[in-house]
């Protein structure tokens, strides 16, 4: 693809990642899909802008660019399965359903944020909806949603962990302390590579001797797919093919997500590592809401109208997040001291 | 009462919970075979490998895992085999087990127990020999004990597994071979609750773990010679039972501190800076820190022996607050 970092490293080896498979949706899947990739869309908009309206401090990773990936990703997961990821998460969150106003608020450090405005943008959880987390130190939560399959298993059920993480991520060494676990015991975790393609400002072709991630379980004997995560359909048929693998108790899998993100790492990052053609390219040839909307229209599953109203009512849930988050008071000092310690 | 080790007693503890409670499981290297301290004896016969899980040698990953499972309901008792291999995982317990409920505004419960080994006297070695206790005391969010005795550790991990928060239990290798007093049933002993061992008019000597034995040893000979050291054992580390301590320096109005921790930034630093903060006017003399220099654990057994801190160096400090009138 254009925009990865066009190393040839892994050329000629004479493997190619599996045949490119589709989900076949409803048109309310569909419809679904898209409202849901506008939600994780038009909230990290706001985020920005609030962000540059210093509503918002420290660190503040947009998920722009990335929506096919947890979308298509949440829609397979069932009651009960669990979601660990990084600190890129916000848009995870709204897949997942946690409330908007929670995540906004969190993100303006008020009461009323998820984490009550001491975690911050990287640090959001929401355990009733599966959501364990934003985790702020890169490849940590490899290990903990190992974890959460070790007890999906341990407590016999047939449950399955989603294990986010990125490029970067992808060359810390827990990552493959995980993968002979997991391995080894048969555990249902699916190890998901979200590859925007920059590690910061590294490109993957700087960082890894081997580019093609999906293939860094094969000495853990553990299968692994390259898919094309700006398609919100690839990713949901390849979560499927996971998910069952997880399900019969085959042991864990590897998806790797290949999809990129728009905006720099965090909002302080100008992105000079990467030209402003390659992002335009990818956002005109391969946006995923784009590509969505044009299968929509061209299906006749809606027409213009229809997507600008759901636009709009997307619009107006986003403005109430952020208006409960500028309205939302400060926390209280005493805040300080609870949570510490139980 | 019974007589029995810290890894008897550790291991009898854990059969009665483990039978008590199935989210109790136990992960960590060579559980199997029973431990290499013997701690999990008889487990594996008894609960089989689901609930004692031996792993490869990924202390960060499977001190991870059993974080991921506290999240979500289990409670781990993970074990690092010497507490030196914290350094291999100290991102998991100083960034995910120790700042999850904080940054999850009390949303997530993390009921995780380490239990792992410490101290030199056995010609471990430096990487095998430390008790950096202090290391983990010095993060917010972490419950740390240091039992002296079998039916504190006992007793403690009892009390860790019944509690919401990540707690580390760190038992001292020096102790494993002593045979001390313990009621059959085990039961779970508070945090933050020291132990007075002996009662004193002269100077207040705090004693953590494996230097209980040692500063006890220098009560007796310095009261022969008429000075009465009170002796207390913290038990644990973080809750720290600063009331006890202070109230014994308000009646002896001098303090010492007995620790093989740290030379430099360490629990004994703490506490001699807590009891000059807050019992100032009582002190009579300047307060001691007797720990080991500040230096790497030396293996050759004569430079092993001058390093720990044994009762003729406690008695000289003693002695020597005693002049300082």
């Amino acid at each position: 693809m254009n925009a990865s970092t066009s190393s040839n490293k892994s050329a000629g080896r004479g493997r190619r990642a599996s045949k490119p498979a589709v989900y076949e949706a409803s048109p309310e899947e569909l419809l679904k899909f898209y409202r849901d990739m506008l939600l994780v869309r038009r909230f990290e908009e706001k985020a920005g802008q609030m962000y540059g309206m210093g509503l918002i401090g420290g660190f503040c990773h947009l998920y722009i660019g990335q929506e096919a990936v947890c979308v298509g990703v949440q829609s397979a997961l069932k009651d009960g399965d669990a979601v660990i990821t990084g600190y890129r998460e916000h848009g995870h969150m709204m897949a997942a359903g946690c409330d908007p106003k929670g995540v906004m608020a969190e993100l303006t450090g008020r009461s009323g944020g998820c984490s009550r405005g001491k975690g911050g943008s990287m640090h959001m959880f929401d355990p009733a909806k599966g959501f364990y987390g934003g985790h702020g130190i890169v490849g940590a939560q490899v290990s903990l949603g190992t974890g959460l399959a070790f007890a999906a298993k341990y407590k016999k059920t047939d449950n399955v962990a989603v294990a986010y993480f990125g490029d970067g991520a992808a060359n810390q060494g827990q990552v493959y302390e995980s993968f002979n676990m997991a391995r080894l015991w048969n555990l249902p975790v699916i190890y998901l590579i979200e590859n925007n393609q920059y590690a910061m400002g590294t490109s993957v072709a700087r960082a890894s001797s081997e580019i093609e991630l999906y293939r860094r379980g094969e000495s853990f004997k553990i299968p692994g797919k390259q898919v094309d995560g700006m398609n919100v359909l690839a990713v949901r048929a390849a979560m499927d093919e996971a998910v069952a693998h997880c399900r019969a108790g085959k042991g864990p899998m590897i998806l790797e997500m290949k999809t990129y993100r728009y905006r720099g790492h965090s909002m302080s990052d100008p992105a000079k590592y990467r030209t402003k053609d390659e992002v335009q390219k990818m956002r005109a040839e391969r946006d995923p809401i784009e590509q969505l909307r044009e299968l929509l229209l061209d299906g006749g599953h809606t027409d213009e109208a229809a997507l600008k109203e759901m636009d709009k009512e997307v619009k107006a849930l986003v403005a109430d997040a952020a208006a409960f988050a500028t309205e939302s008071p400060e926390p209280d000092a005493a805040e300080l001291y609870t949570d510490v310690l139980a | 009462m019974k007589q029995m080790t810290i890894p008897q007693a550790v291991a009898e503890a854990l059969h009665q919970v483990m039978a008590a409670d199935p989210a109790v499981f136990l992960i960590g290297e060579d559980l199997a075979m029973g431990g290499v301290f013997g701690a999990a004896k008889g487990l594996k016969e008894r609960f089989g490998p689901a609930r004692v899980v031996d792993t490869p040698i990924s202390e960060t990953s499977f001190l991870g895992l059993g974080i991921g499972a506290a999240m979500s309901g289990m409670k781990p008792v993970v074990e690092i085999m010497f507490c030196d291999f914290l350094g291999v995982c100290f991102d998991q317990l100083m960034n995910q087990a120790a700042k999850m409920r904080f940054l999850s505004g009390g949303t997530v419960s993390l009921p995780l127990v380490i239990r792992t080994t410490m101290g030199a006297g056995d010609g471990s070695g430096a990487m095998h020999s430390q008790s950096n206790y202090g290391l983990a005391a010095s993060v917010a969010g972490l419950r740390v004990a240091c039992p002296s005795n079998s039916a504190d550790a006992a007793g403690l991990l009892k009390t860790a597994l019944e509690g919401p928060d990540p707690v580390v239990i760190f038992e001292h290798k020096g102790l494993f071979d002593v045979e001390t007093p313990a009621d059959p049933e085990l039961p779970p002993v508070p945090f933050g609750k020291a132990r007075t061992l002996r009662q004193g008019a002269d100077v207040t000597l705090v004693a953590i773990a494996a230097m209980v034995p040692v500063a006890l040893a220098a009560a007796d000979h310095l009261a022969k010679r008429g000075i009465g050291v009170e002796v207390i054992d913290p038990v644990t580390i973080n809750p720290l039972d600063r009331e006890a301590i202070l109230a014994s320096v308000a009646k002896t109005g001098r303090f010492a501190v007995l620790d093989e921790g740290a030379a430099f930034a360490g629990v004994a630093d703490a506490l001699v800076s807590l009891v000059v903060r807050e019992a100032f006017r009582s002190l009579k003399a300047a307060p001691a820190a007797i720990t080991p220099p500040h230096t790497p654990v030396p293996y050759a057994p004569a430079l092993e022996a001058a390093w720990l801190p044994d009762a003729a160096r406690v008695e000289a400090a003693i002695l020597k607050m005693m002049e300082d009138v």
